[in-house]
């Protein structure tokens, strides 16, 4: 064994989804590597379902997926943060007033 | 649970082997699979052939309890397991194949799991309570089980030419031992009437189509048939069965009566 | 689920060189923020957890090795079931830091890599070897206790992947130690030579297990760092400590006697306080020295190379499959 091979690639990367009781969202959990989608989900069954911990599963190529850049995180999220009128807690009622 | 309806004796010994059969083809291969943990081919499948190993341990230990209770001599599933010697075992002689390289591992088990399709699947309806209730829940098992292997047996046969070479000659060493999974002896044969096991012989076709299909899928020939009967059903097994049971069986053979 | 902080310090920030970048990024973490893959991070910081977390995650792989050692000889089918879930567990907390690491830029098959060339570290605890039964009921109790110790504060450390791996291994742990204490106790209240058994694995255990928690960092700018960075929350001394505190009782509730007869309950302090660790065993382990070093890797590069067709099998089959739909 050489040591200055470069590695044979691995499997590709995948990100795992599970929803854990009907009723809740899918949920990201972690990754994992696999050849193939079939074989993503069996790994992904495999690995993050042992405690009775799944009712559906999703597997995503990790190349599939398209992240916001941080890098514009302000433009992206900062305006929304200004705009209270949105939230029930900017608007004063009575207390009387029922079912508001 | 009910109590035992009175049978004749044969049919009581029959259905005892029969379970024994199941139970024994369970722990072996098991055992077999409990070897790879640590050493497989890539971590996702040392997880995956863990889940396979604990399954079948599972099915093994309601099988064997069951057999010591109608056995009635007071083993239970550890005293089977640990103290029966080999030719008290009645696994398929299939099961007590060695690992060899994945390829050889991973045709024995789709082997084994399609059997156990088609055995659990006839098993569900059985006029024992019993043996119905263990093989719906080892039926589940059993169809993860036949897609991780038919899946794995299709990559490796329609991989690379190198995995196709190793699983062709994983399939031309063991495909010599399928002989024995669909040939119903006497006992099979009573316990098919009385409505306990379904027809090992009526079932063979539907396990051959379905073999035949994943080789052709796998691009893999089916080997010439071979006719050697074996008879691990009925404890004439091959050297390796010892070999397995030696290690096994060393701690509870060494400090015997005590508790672990 | 070990981690020895072993040369896991990044380079020092320069002196002085406070941009304001490092700032806002040491702000968030003493306001217990948690960083995320992509947030902007010193490069410092992402080596340390990229060596911190591969070498965690090589021990739970290596971590594999002894205890599947037992598996087929495991002396009921019971005890047989709850070691291969273990070790299989053990290999899924290797997948989730592997997974976690893989956030911070560097590939899977790279860090593998190094751990079979020799070049990374991992929990020297793994290169004991495990001799008898009791051994398994020894590193359940013992070194999967002692990982506890070590994991928990780990879940709160800043870093959002490591933490949310860490939650989960937590969860998965808790059964491990708990079996490793029932085989211990079952062997101790047993037959004179089971007796006997236990006794030998935790005279053989007992101090590899201390050395787990890494040597006094008293002296270390680099736990300083670390501690200010929230990847390491509590020292290797106090996690130590505690381990020993919580651990003698259990040894006394076996009638097993702990190898050290100089540990001793200082009634002022309230703490065991035990005789000196040999640290240049560890040292020598560390560096490849220990009884089973050579054995442990060899059987991680034999399953790799071993396993390098069918691996390649599988992508190939899958290049087979994106063809045929595409066409």
């Amino acid at each position: 064994m050489s040591d200055t091979r470069t590695p044979r690639p691995d499997w590709p990367l995948y990100e795992v989804f599970i929803r854990s009781r009907a009723g809740l969202e899918h949920k990201h959990v972690g990754s994992l590597h696999a050849a193939d989608a079939r074989m993503a989900i069996e790994h992904a069954r495999d690995v993050y379902t042992r405690r009775m911990e799944g009712v559906s599963l999703w597997v995503v190529p990790a190349a599939q997926i398209t992240a916001s850049d941080p890098a514009e995180a302000d433009a992206l999220f900062e305006p929304a943060r200004d705009k209270a009128y949105r939230h029930p807690t900017f608007y004063s009622i009575p207390d009387e007033v029922k079912n508001l | 649970m009910s109590a035992a309806p009175s049978h004749p004796a044969a049919l009581e010994q029959a259905r005892l082997q029969f379970v024994l059969r199941l139970g024994d083809t369970s722990l072996v291969l098991a055992q077999r699979l409990g070897a790879w943990v640590g050493h497989g081919p890539a971590l996702e499948e040392d997880l995956g052939l863990a889940n396979l190993a604990l399954d079948l341990l599972g099915q093994a230990r309601l099988l064997l309890s069951y057999a010591g209770e109608l056995e009635g001599t007071g083993r239970d599933e550890d005293a089977l397991a640990f103290l029966r010697d080999a030719p008290e075992f009645r696994n398929l002689t299939l099961a007590e194949q060695p690992n060899g390289d994945f390829g050889h591992t991973i045709v024995r088990q789709w082997l084994i799991d399609a059997w156990q399709l088609e055995v659990y699947g006839g098993l569900e309806r059985s006029s024992d309570a019993r043996l119905a209730a263990i093989a719906g829940k080892a039926l589940k098992e059993t169809r993860y089980h036949y897609r991780f292997s038919s899946g794995w047996l299709v990559r490796l046969g329609d991989g690379t030419d190198e995995s196709h070479a190793r699983a062709q000659a994983a399939l031309e060493a063991l495909w010599r031992f399928t002989d024995e999974l669909f040939s119903p002896d006497e006992a099979e044969a009573l316990l098919a009437t009385a409505g306990i096991a379904p027809d090992l012989g009526e079932l063979r076709s539907a396990w051959v189509a379905r073999i035949e299909a994943d080789l052709l899928a796998a691009t893999l020939r089916r080997p010439q048939a071979a006719h050697y009967p074996w008879y691990g059903k009925r404890g004439v097994h091959t050297e390796h069965l010892g070999h397995l049971l030696a290690e096994m069986q060393h701690l509870p053979r060494t400090f015997p009566g005590v508790q672990w | 689920m070990y981690t020895q902080a072993l040369d896991t310090h990044g380079r020092e920030p320069a002196p002085g060189a406070a941009e304001p970048a490092a700032q806002r990024f040491q702000a968030r973490i003493d306001a217990d923020e948690k960083i995320e893959p992509k947030d902007w991070m010193p490069e410092a910081y992402r080596q340390t957890l990229v060596r911190q977390i591969a070498q965690h995650a090589h021990s739970e792989i290596v971590g594999m090795l002894p205890e599947g050692n037992w598996i087929t000889r495991a002396p009921s089918l019971r005890r047989k079931a709850v070691l291969i879930a273990k070790v299989q567990d053990e290999g899924g907390h290797g997948m989730y830091l592997y997974s976690a690491a893989e956030t911070l830029g560097v590939e899977r098959a790279e860090l593998i890599e190094q751990l079979l060339a020799g070049t990374a570290k991992y929990s020297s605890i793994f290169n004991y070897p495990t001799l008898t039964w009791a051994d398994v009921g020894a590193i359940g109790w013992l070194v999967d206790g002692a990982a506890i110790m070590n994991q928990i504060p780990i879940c709160r450390c800043s870093y959002g992947p490591y933490a949310r791996a860490m939650v989960r291994i937590c969860k998965e742990e808790s059964f491990h130690q708990r079996q490793g204490f029932e085989i211990m106790l079952t062997l101790a209240r047993g037959s004179p030579a089971q007796q006997a058994m236990a006794q030998d694995a935790l005279n053989r255990w007992w101090w590899p297990s201390l050395m787990m928690f890494g040597p006094s960092d008293a002296d270390s700018r680099h736990t300083a760092q670390s501690m200010r960075w929230k990847i390491k929350r509590f020292s290797n001394d106090e996690l130590r400590q505690k381990f020993i505190d919580v651990t003698v009782p259990q040894a006394q509730f076996l009638g097993l006697v702990i190898p050290d007869p100089q540990l001793r309950f200082n009634a002022a302090t309230e703490h065991f306080e035990t005789g000196p660790i040999d640290w240049s065993e560890f040292q020598a382990v560390l560096k490849g020295n220990g009884p089973c070093n050579r054995e442990r890797l060899e059987a991680r590069r034999a399953a790799h190379e071993a396993g390098a067709w069918v691996r390649a099998a599988a992508a190939a089959h899958a290049a087979k499959q994106q063809r045929r739909s595409a066409a």
